[in-house]
């Protein structure tokens, strides 16, 4: 992009810099001290341990009872913003079709608990593999052992207690930033200080470690802009859009992970960022990606409450910008996997079920029966996405969608 | 022309469509020969009230010529009738009676001499002995054109070793096999349907006999012979009896040459037939014969009665086919009598049904499941019992007789295809046999069986006769389905019961490992556990 191209928003935007940039720092998340959580996570494997052990003993059928993880068991407030863990449960009782499953759920706990004192962690298909050695309890598939963990977690979420915290961490890594924000972890084996400077990156970005809480984080940036696909996010950083803008970009890469998650809620809400999404304009990017980020997911409503990021804001792209700047002819047509998505989603989502400008939107969309995507700008030339939309939009984030 | 016109006796016809009575190829000659030998002695020695003890010896002379005696403890044949019997086609007791029995014609033994005597040009040798008698051999050769007998050499025997009985001895063309529709087959099917029989068998070549021994000692009783049932006779027939009748008012005739009709039933049918309770018989013009033909039809006429039916019997039907299959489940299901063209018959059915090869699972009254490791097989080489995934076996009898071929073109095979097995828990593809590790018997008494040739290999698709087979398969098979259902959930309960055994162990290592029980804690915990559970699990 060459200078004399500069549109005079841009000019505007530069003559920002004179004024002194007021730098946001926040310090590492005090998770109420670490060392109290293992506490907390040890304790409570030993309890539900020692109950099963006390029901058998009696002559009768012990039981573990873990939150229903479903859409349709959450409860959506516009105060609270995310969310929350309904009230229905499910009861596990040990009889012979779930004798295995207790056995494993059992064994499971017990590698948690040799992780958390040993202060070692398993991902999800190290855990897998741990399992091989159980002769007849092991796991045949990788998606069984994944089931179990999850209904650990929710066991331990009434406890407060998260998978990361029993030391099942994620096999993917986070999303990619870049931006004026400056991060400061630690090196584990001398505990010497690192510090992250997004800015100079290159043409590569951070990554978003599995676990955030222990980052500090500095920043002089006015907003947060989280992008769907890796290719968009490329195109913003190769030219330096994030400097023009001075802002933070994430790349979520499709449904963002938890470490992004949280890294995102981090910026939001202990460095007070404005968050905007720009993705996909289809029921995927709306109601997957965007209110995932947004408020979680039903499957794992007992941590929404950690990993949400509530003040987030949908910036795009939106139905009514496929007519604005003339997408029509750039879209396809939806296909029934879609629709059933969205219309899913107004029937079922409590979220999109308490927002009539969200209502508005996918009714729209579905009317209009096309998807678009955030390339589909690529028709007026490769940059009008950073040139013209972006800048357009962004005149107006009260115009955003909830 | 007219001169070349000749009268041809029924030896000649025969001589020339052997195949019509079952000799179609040296195979099926040596079945049907042995088959025709058997069904005599049987019927003869039921109709003397002896338990039947019949010996059946096949002797290989050459390649393809074989020497085949069948003998009985039957009360034997007086020497006018010997020759008769064994040396002229149509000569029979049972071709005119009502009443059931094996043979029907009165071909059958001769034809079999007929087929000897053309392939080896030697006649059959036949020995019987009456209680009275003394013994005599009689050797018998056919005059084909005359259809009469020719007695080779009369001899008596001093000494034979016993009372009473007859002995069939012939030569003839053949070819021995094993297998399917074997002479193996047939005498294994025939003590099944025969449970009162000691039958011994000696095959071509072997060191000794094969006995199948009686289950059972009684003598099946002997059906009684009766009249002809209204529904069952047809116009020209009815015309033929007014024709040859004693009886000298229509009221009359109705009433003694018809079963099943007392004078108000006869009455009945005469008004609506409008016509005179007092009219000659012989004097019944066809429109009226035929008005009293449609009167009939028309009134509603009890079942003829079923003294004259000799059905097996659930428990010997039972008794066959646990002594014959080697199986885990029995069952039986016999309909009431019914009628087709007026003759009385009867269905009976059973199914053997069993996993070959697989363990036996038995609960005990307290409910614990014990596995039995099954023994293999012991009577026979030739198994009735497939593979599970074979076709079912069908045996199919008529009058106790085995029915080996056209298995496709007889009624039976049509309703059992009809009959939707998945319903009973096998396996079945649209429209033909089901699949499974099963054998299901199908027998029809009846005075009168509608082969669908003389050489009797298939029953005649009546809709009635179908309609009887299909509901006694439906009955039976609920009883099978009822046991299969009960079966699989035993199996589903052990294998879970194995799980808890399997994994049980497992919650114990947990538990262990996070509270740091002892090695007893853990197991009196595992014992607790598995204790509890078990109570917990009661079977249905």
């Amino acid at each position: 992009m060459s200078p004399a191209r500069k549109t005079p928003k841009k000019a505007t935007r530069k003559a920002a810099p004179k004024r002194r940039k007021r730098v946001r720092k926040a310090a590492p998340r005090d998770d109420g001290g670490k060392g109290n959580l293992k506490d907390v996570a040890l304790c409570g494997i030993q309890e539900v341990a020692a109950e099963v052990l006390e029901v058998a003993n009696k002559g009768a059928l012990p039981e573990m009872t873990m939150p229903q993880r479903s859409l349709a068991n959450v409860t959506y407030d516009r105060k609270t913003g995310y969310f929350e863990l309904g009230d229905h449960f499910k009861t596990r009782t040990l009889d012979v079709n779930s004798v295995k499953t207790f056995a494993q759920t059992l064994r499971l706990m017990s590698l948690a608990k040799e992780m958390v004192s040993g202060d070692d962690f398993a991902t999800k298909r190290e855990a897998y593999y741990v399992s091989k050695n159980w002769g007849e309890a092991r796991f045949g598939e990788q998606r069984e052992s994944d089931t179990v963990l999850d209904d650990i977690e929710g066991m331990f979420s009434i406890r407060d207690v998260t998978r990361e915290t029993l030391r099942f961490i994620p096999e993917e890594h986070g999303g990619s930033v870049v931006g004026p924000l400056t991060v400061i972890d630690r090196d584990p084996e001398t505990g010497e200080e690192i510090r992250s400077v997004c800015e100079s990156m290159g043409s590569g970005a951070y990554t978003v470690p599995s676990s955030v809480d222990h980052l500090g984080l500095e920043s002089t940036a006015d907003f947060v802009l989280a992008i769907e696909t890796g290719g968009m996010f490329q195109r913003l950083n190769h030219h330096r859009w994030w400097r023009t803008f001075n802002c933070i970009l994430v790349e979520t890469g499709g449904v963002p992970t938890r470490a992004t998650r949280r890294f995102v809620r981090r910026l939001s809400i202990d460095l007070k960022l404005p968050v905007y999404a720009f993705v996909d304009c289809d029921p995927y990017g709306i109601c997957n990606i965007y209110r995932t980020l947004k408020v979680g997911s039903g499957a794992a409503a007992h941590v929404n409450r950690r990993f949400c990021v509530p003040n987030a804001k949908y910036l795009g792209v939106t139905p009514q910008d496929i007519i604005d700047f003339d997408l029509e002819d750039a879209t396809h047509p939806l296909l029934p996997v879609d629709i059933k998505r969205a219309k899913d989603a107004l029937k079922n989502d409590p979220f999109f079920k308490a927002q009539p400008k969200w209502k508005k939107a996918i009714r729209q969309m579905l009317k209009m029966g096309v998807r678009a995507e955030q390339q589909a700008f690529a028709k007026w030339g490769l940059n009008f996405v950073l040139e013209e939309y972006l800048p357009a939009k962004l005149k107006n984030p009260r115009g955003f969608l909830p | 022309m007219a001169s070349a016109q000749k009268e041809i006796s029924i030896s000649e016809f025969f001589a020339k469509n052997r195949h019509l009575l079952g000799f179609d190829n040296p195979r099926k000659a040596l079945l049907t020969t042995i088959k025709e030998g058997v069904d005599n002695s049987l019927d003869a020695c039921e109709e003397g009230g002896i338990l039947p003890d019949i010996g059946i010896e096949i002797h290989q002379l050459e390649e393809d010529r074989f020497r085949v005696i069948v003998d009985d403890n039957g009360p034997g044949i007086v020497q006018e009738q010997m020759s008769k019997i064994f040396g002229k086609l149509l000569y029979g007791s049972k071709f005119h009676s009502r009443r059931q029995s094996r043979g029907q014609q009165g071909i059958g033994i001769s034809a079999a001499g007929l087929y000897g005597q053309m392939t080896t040009g030697k006649g059959v040798v036949i020995t019987s002995k009456t209680i009275k008698g003394k013994a005599i051999r009689l050797g018998v050769q056919l005059d084909f054109t005359k259809n009469k007998p020719l007695v080779t050499g009369e001899e008596e025997l001093g000494d034979w070793d016993r009372k009473h009985g007859t002995r069939f001895e012939v030569e003839l063309e053949a070819t021995y096999q094993r297998g399917l529709r074997s002479v193996d087959d047939y005498v294994k099917q025939t003590a099944v349907s025969n449970p009162h029989a000691t039958l011994r068998y000696l095959p071509p070549n072997a060191e000794e006999a094969r006995v199948y021994e009686r289950a059972s000692k009684e003598v099946p009783a002997q059906p009684a012979e009766i009249k002809p049932h209204p529904y069952g006779v047809e116009l020209g027939e009815l015309m033929k009896m007014l024709r040859d009748t004693n009886s000298r008012w229509l009221v009359g005739f109705l009433q003694e040459e018809f079963c099943r009709v007392g004078r108000k039933k006869a009455l009945e049918i005469i008004e609506l037939a409008k016509l005179g309770e007092k009219s000659y018989p012989t004097r019944i013009a066809r429109e009226e014969a035929d008005a009293l033909y449609r009167a009939i039809q028309k009134t509603k006429i009890s079942a003829p009665p079923t003294t004259c039916l000799s059905p097996i019997g659930e428990k010997r039907i039972l008794e066959g086919l646990q002594k014959e299959c080697d199986a885990d489940f029995f069952t039986v299901s016999t309909r009431p009598p019914a009628v087709y063209r007026g003759n009385p018959f009867q269905i009976e059915v059973g199914i053997a049904w069993g996993r070959p090869g697989s363990d036996r699972l038995d609960v005990d009254q307290e409910g614990r499941i014990t596995k039995t490791r099954k023994k293999r097989a012991k009577v026979d080489t030739e198994d009735l019992l497939g593979n599970a995934d074979e076709s079912v076996r069908v045996l199919r009898f008529a009058n106790r007789v085995p029915l080996l071929f056209q298995q496709s073109g007889c009624c039976f095979t049509k309703a059992v295809s009809a009959t939707s097995w998945r319903n009973y828990g096998l396996s079945q593809s649209k429209g033909s046999i089901p699949t499974g590790s099963a054998v299901i018997l199908i027998h029809m008494a009846s005075v009168w069986v509608p082969f669908t040739s003389e050489a009797k290999e298939a029953v005649a698709s009546y809709p009635e006769i179908q309609k009887e087979v299909k509901l006694a398969l439906q009955e039976a098979g609920r009883k099978l389905g009822a046991h299969i259902r009960r079966e699989k959930k035993v199996a589903s309960e052990f294998e879970k019961r194995s799980y808890i055994d399997q994994y049980l162990p497992h919650v114990g290592i947990g538990l262990q490992e996070i509270l740091g029980l002892t090695a007893r804690e853990r197991e009196e915990a595992v014992d607790n556990l598995k204790e509890t559970l078990e109570t917990n699990r009661k079977i249905g």
